[in-house]
């Protein structure tokens, strides 16, 4: 057993727990903490691969921001003290059954494809560096130059829309 | 280098890339909670990304990263226009349950 | 120059109720009647100037108007013939239909719909013109049938008493079902020759291989028809209550112009009917029984209007028993003369009726001969013709009809002669009831009684002369219109030298008559005698006065049976389609009800439908395949 075999395996399983956990814990700041558990873990496996730059920028924009404005938006509702009314047990086996269902449909349709033989492709030549990713994506012929402008604009025009759609409504009481 | 992959097993990934999504969509039925299925979205959203890389790894192609770096962008935007949605719901109804959102009956 | 006038002659009435429709009732009673009357005016006037013609040129006018049906091998086209027999019968049409129109124009005068009246009688005019003209059968058969509808539409004219509107449907509805006959007889014609064209069909059938049982089906056929139109047994019970309509529409339609439609349309025939002696034998027999039973009926009638129906229903027997006998120009002689009499008595009766404030019930007529001494007097001409006394022109007629019907068959010499001699009676039972001893109505009406105005009077004069002189046009030694008639009719046509066996037949049936006239004397005026009311009569009488329970026979074995069928399917059927039609509706609300079900608002649905679709999808694609 190779020991990065090791190293997935416990990663793997710690992402499965804590993703596990966060939807099954009461208090939602309990999940917010699993969850940033997991963004953690799994920066681990992006490491694994030798894709340190996204591993670092996943840090950094899911637990560093996403998580944080969860935790902001819980706190400011004041949720954590919430107690969860059990929904109805039809919905909770459905959830089950679903969750069954697809994940066997999923591995299935996997298990009945071709299986993989012999050596995986490997080109010596660098691929995931920064220096190769920064010339894909900032490459405007055949790279992703416009995508990435885009990007941008979304980007902007999402905090307009998160500043204006929170704004408090002066009332006229 | 070489493709870590040949110590892995492309296999693997995509099982744990499913079971991911599958407790993703599991979460998003099974709670009540709008910031909990919020959450279980993002879950969803991380095991695509994971099988992303796992596969540009397999194709030694960078565009699979690239595709993740967008999709983590999108993702941080989507998180904040639907915070601010839920936000406001907070402010009209007093409370994030969404059976509570019933105004499309009918 | 000939296509024009022909236009002229057919379509000058149409003009008049077209004009009468829109603009009737605007223009005011005197214009709507005028314009009425001088449209059949003119349209007799282009029928004596094409009589002319045809008298001194002898050849028939033939014009095509359109071409109208080409299926086939058939062709039928808008032609008009006018020939010896429709110019003959054109003339007593328009022209009796101008006097009419004229007398129409006072005793209608106090109706308000009076130019409607008048609109009716102008298309009565035009499709009657329509029928005697066409030069095939399905232009005759569009005039039977507007005549039809005509009648229906005049019948019912005061539209407000529910038994009028009865009466008229049950004439119509009689009619139609002698036209179903007829149209039957028409497609069996129309299937055999391929032509529905007089003059084809008669060199068709003189080469004379036709199939004679499909011929005598055909006759057969069309003869049913005749019986609808012209009021034989079976059909006839719709006439007598067709007196429901004004006096003019009786005497026109029912007296001289449509009910002579059967025997015209025979006619024309004759060369079919020659072929075919069985169907001649049955018109003959049902001709001389409807004779009989209708006069037998007329003997005991109180209202002044259902004796002369009656006595209609009984002449047209008689002129059917002559065409039955293949005596055509006899049957063709006895409705003119009968046209003219029979005019002048329903014009007349109008009058009394008129002068009595509507009163029709001869039991409180009487004495009426001072205070109206024209009508008196052509009636009395006329009554004197229908119970053919010398020299009016019913003697010549009707004696020309018992002289064919005694060579042919003693039986029903027998049975015309006894309807004679009943008619003779019941005709003057009716001027000694209306006219002599003394007045049996109210006071009022007494004081009221005076002669009718001037334009009721005259057509009543004009077709009392016309009953006197009228038996010249067929003399046994100058036989005019039996000479007139030679082409047309294709069979052989003997004429009666007078001889000893002629004059005694005229003899015995001379003798009927004067003996029925003077048992009428001597009940109704010598006696005094009054029939009795309608709840005292009883036995035999009661019998012959409710009309043979024909009628009620008829409700009972179609009209009970039919308004039970229509009713099951109104209660019963129509439900239960409709129930099934309106099932769907109901089906589809029931399925979008719960269908609205899925809308249910919760999120959570939405998204669990959201997985499952998507799994669905997915399976397909990769696992199904």
């Amino acid at each position: 057993m190779a020991p990065v075999l090791i190293i997935f395996y416990i990663l793997a399983a710690f992402t499965l727990a804590t993703a596990f956990l966060t939807i099954y814990s009461r208090n939602p700041i309990h999940s917010a903490i699993y969850l940033v558990l997991c963004f953690f873990s799994i920066a681990g496996h992006y490491l694994l691969f030798n894709a340190q730059f996204l591993a670092i920028v996943h840090i950094i924009v899911y637990s560093g921001a996403i998580m944080v404005l969860f935790l902001f938006t819980i706190m400011l509702m004041n949720l954590n003290k919430e107690d969860e009314v059990h929904k109805p047990r039809i919905t909770r086996l459905g959830a089950i059954t679903v969750f069954i269902l697809l994940s066997t449909a999923l591995v299935l349709i996997f298990m009945y494809s071709k299986p993989f033989v012999g050596e995986y492709y490997t080109s010596h030549e660098d691929f995931q560096s920064i220096k190769k990713l920064g010339t894909v994506l900032l490459d405007d012929k055949d790279g992703f130059m416009v995508p990435f402008e885009f990007a941008s604009v979304l980007l902007l025009v999402a905090m307009i829309g998160a500043v204006l759609l929170s704004k408090k409504e002066k009332t006229s009481k | 280098m070489e493709n870590i992959l040949n110590q892995i097993g492309i296999e693997n990934y995509i099982f744990l890339s499913v079971l991911l999504f599958c407790i993703g969509i599991f979460g998003v039925l099974y709670r009540r909670n709008a910031i909990i299925v919020f959450m279980s979205i993002e879950i969803m959203l991380n095991a695509v990304n994971l099988l992303f890389i796992a596969f540009a790894t397999y194709w030694q192609d960078p565009k699979g990263e690239v595709f993740v770096f967008f999709s983590m962008a999108v993702a941080a935007a989507e998180v904040a226009v639907g915070l601010a949605l839920l936000v406001s719901v907070f402010r009209n109804i007093g409370s994030v349950d969404i059976s509570n959102l019933k105004n499309l009956k009918g | 120059m000939d296509n024009n006038l022909v236009l002229l002659l057919l379509l000058t009435p149409f003009v008049g109720f077209l004009f009468n429709v829109f603009f009737g009732k605007k223009a005011g009673k005197s214009i709507a009647g005028a314009i009425g009357t001088i449209a059949v005016v003119v349209s007799f006037a282009m029928s004596l100037y094409f009589f002319l013609q045809l008298n001194a040129t002898g050849k028939p006018v033939s014009v095509t108007l359109l071409d109208w049906i080409q299926i086939g091998k058939l062709k039928v086209d808008f032609g008009i013939l006018l020939d010896q027999l429709s110019l003959l019968w054109l003339l007593f049409v328009t022209g009796i239909g101008s006097l009419i129109h004229l007398y129409s124009i006072s005793y209608m005068h106090e109706d308000e719909n009076m130019h409607k009246f008048f609109a009716y009688l102008n298309l009565f005019v035009f499709f009657m013109i329509t029928l005697v003209v066409g030069s095939n059968l399905l232009v005759m058969f569009i005039g039977w049938e507007g005549v039809g509808l005509c009648s229906y539409l005049l019948i019912g004219f005061w539209h407000k008493n529910q038994e009028y509107n009865d009466a008229a449907k049950k004439a119509f509805i009689m009619n139609r079902i002698g036209d179903l006959g007829f149209l039957i007889g028409i497609f069996i014609l129309a299937n055999m020759f391929t032509t529905l064209n007089f003059v084809e069909m008669k060199q068709a059938l003189s080469a004379g291989t036709a199939n004679t049982t499909l011929l005598g089906l055909a006759a057969l056929c069309l003869f049913i028809g005749a019986t609808g139109k012209s009021a034989q047994l079976p059909l006839y019970t719709w006439l007598p209550d067709a007196m429901a309509g004004p006096t003019p529409v009786s005497a026109l339609i029912h007296a001289a112009t449509m009910v002579t439609a059967g025997i015209f349309m025979i006619t024309r025939m004759n060369f079919l009917f020659d072929l075919t002696p069985e169907v001649q034998n049955i018109i003959a027999i049902v001709g001389a029984i409807t004779a009989l039973v209708a006069a037998s009926i007329g003997l005991l009638q109180n209202d002044i209007k259902k004796v002369l129906a009656y006595s209609t229903v009984s002449q047209l027997g008689l002129m059917f028993l002559a065409l039955g006998m293949g005596a055509y120009n006899v049957a063709v002689f006895h409705v003119i003369t009968h046209a003219f009499f029979k005019a002048c008595l329903f014009l007349g009766s109008g009058s009394v009726i008129h002068a009595l404030h509507g009163e029709q019930d001869m039991r409180k007529m009487g004495g009426l001969r001072k205070a109206m001494p024209i009508t008196f007097a052509t009636m009395l001409i006329s009554t004197l013709a229908i119970a053919g006394i010398f020299p009016f022109a019913g003697f010549w007629s009707k004696d020309e009809i018992l002289m064919v019907a005694f060579e042919h068959n003693k039986a029903l010499w027998i049975i015309g002669s006894i309807a004679s001699i009943m008619t003779a009676f019941y005709m003057f039972r009716l001027m000694y009831l209306t006219f002599f001893r003394d007045f049996r109505g109210t006071e009022e009406q007494k004081h009221h009684l005076h002669e009718s105005p001037s334009l009721i009077t005259l057509p009543l004069i004009i077709l009392a002369a016309l009953a006197t002189v009228g038996g010249l046009i067929n003399l046994p030694g100058s036989n005019w219109l039996n000479h007139f008639l030679e082409p047309i009719l294709a069979g052989k046509h003997e004429e009666h030298a007078l001889g000893s066996q002629e004059y005694m037949l005229m003899g015995i049936a001379l003798t009927g008559a004067i003996i029925g006239i003077v048992w009428a004397y001597a009940k109704y005026i010598k006696q005094g005698f009054v029939p009795k009311q309608d709840s005292e009569i009883a036995g035999v009488s009661k019998t012959i006065y409710n009309k043979y329970y024909v009628d009620e026979f008829y409700t009972f074995l179609i009209i009970t049976p039919l308004n039970a069928l229509s009713n099951f399917f109104r209660t019963t059927l129509e439900p239960a389609l409709g129930g099934i039609v309106y099932g769907f509706g109901t089906l589809a609300n029931e399925l979008s009800n719960q269908g609205k079900k899925l809308q249910s608002g919760s999120i959570g649905l939405y998204l669990f439908a959201f997985v499952i679709g998507v799994l669905a999808i997915v399976s397909y694609l990769f696992l199904a395949q």
